[in-house]
């Protein structure tokens, strides 16, 4: 029987919510690191410097979209091919912005606006599957500036010390977000059973990654198919209205 | 720093920020409607489903029994770094055998 799980602050502070969400994040973090230090080290090899990697790392800060950048790279930069690259890898993030309001709805859009900078895969996913909670917007970010430090402390480190970690396949490191995702689809699955709508969202990603490709397709055609689902699904009973 | 690399990430980072809060927004007018607070309410487990699915659909055997496993731990523990842990290693060592 899954433990009923206590939510992370009941009814403590903003403080103690930023913390929560800091512990509950350092694992991914570790993670991020590992993949920082690669990145760093490709983008030396590049032939970006080490101030501009840093910059690159805090403003930029998206992973799958940076190293593919790499990939592109040339002098003068290509900026249309690098803004397109930045468009269709993250637009899975306007899904999961989308679902942010529960997360910041305390916060003024002075506060909550900025904050949405923080928002990753890892981090929102996190949060979602903390689920909801008092200083729910505290808890979010002391997610997000760990995993923030870490990619740009180790885009820093990587670029400075080279090729440290060179195949993390050898180690089973590149397994390590998908079990962080089935983790944490398991928690948000288990408070929230609806069959159907997981099964719309695993076959429409399987067909878009089939027959449109990588990038945000699957994520954005899965994620649509599963709130369709959802949306149409007869609703007896009003159980979380406010 | 050269100014037009720098000109380029923040072009990149105004991309990636303008996809975020044109989420949010988007997101905020929605959830006026019961029906779509109700997709929005699901939306996140979709979205989770959707990201991992493909990566299994490409990894061969040894990830998606290291998947199963990692699946069956997180429903009775509630720690991220336990399944985690488990399932690296359960990757490693199914990748060695199979």
């Amino acid at each position: 029987m899954p433990a009923s799980k206590p939510p992370a602050a009941v009814a403590g502070s903003a403080r103690s919510a930023f913390i929560a969400g800091t512990v509950r994040c350092a694992p991914v973090a570790l993670g991020v690191l590992v993949y920082g230090l690669i990145f760093g080290a490709l983008a030396q090899q590049a032939g970006i410097s080490l101030g501009e990697t840093a910059f690159m790392n805090a403003v930029v800060y998206s992973g799958s979209a940076q190293f593919i950048a790499l990939g592109l790279w040339s002098l003068p930069p290509p900026l249309l091919a690098l803004c397109l690259t930045v468009f269709s890898v993250n637009f899975r993030f306007f899904l999961m912005a989308a679902t942010m309001h529960p997360v910041l709805r305390a916060w003024t859009s002075w506060r909550a606006l900025p904050a949405l900078f923080w928002l990753t895969d890892e981090n929102w996913a996190i949060t979602m599957a903390s689920g909801e909670q008092p200083h729910w917007g505290a808890f979010f970010l002391g997610t997000g500036w760990l995993v923030w430090l870490a990619w740009l402390a180790a885009g820093i480190l990587g670029h400075s010390l080279g090729a440290v970690v060179s195949d993390p396949r050898r180690w089973g490191l590149d397994f390590a977000f998908t079990a962080v995702f089935l983790t944490l689809a398991v928690a948000l699955a288990r408070r929230r059973k609806a069959p159907l709508v997981w099964i719309a969202s695993v076959g429409a990603s399987l067909l878009a990654d089939r027959f449109i490709g990588g990038g945000s397709a699957p994520v954005l055609v899965g994620g649509f198919a599963g709130a369709i689902v959802a949306a149409l699904k007869p609703r007896a009973e009003e159980s979380d209205a406010p | 720093m050269r100014p037009e690399v720098l000109w380029a990430f923040v072009a990149m980072a105004a991309v990636s920020y303008a996809i975020r809060l044109g989420g949010f927004l988007v997101g905020g007018t929605l959830q006026r409607y019961q029906r779509l607070r109700a997709a929005i309410d699901q939306l996140p487990a979709a979205i989770l489903l959707a990201l991992v699915a493909p990566q299994l659909a490409h990894g061969g055997m040894a990830e998606r029994l290291a998947a199963l496993i990692v699946m069956a731990i997180a429903w009775y523990v509630d720690l991220l770094l336990v399944p985690l842990v488990v399932g690296v290693v359960a990757v490693v060592l199914l990748r060695a055998t199979l």
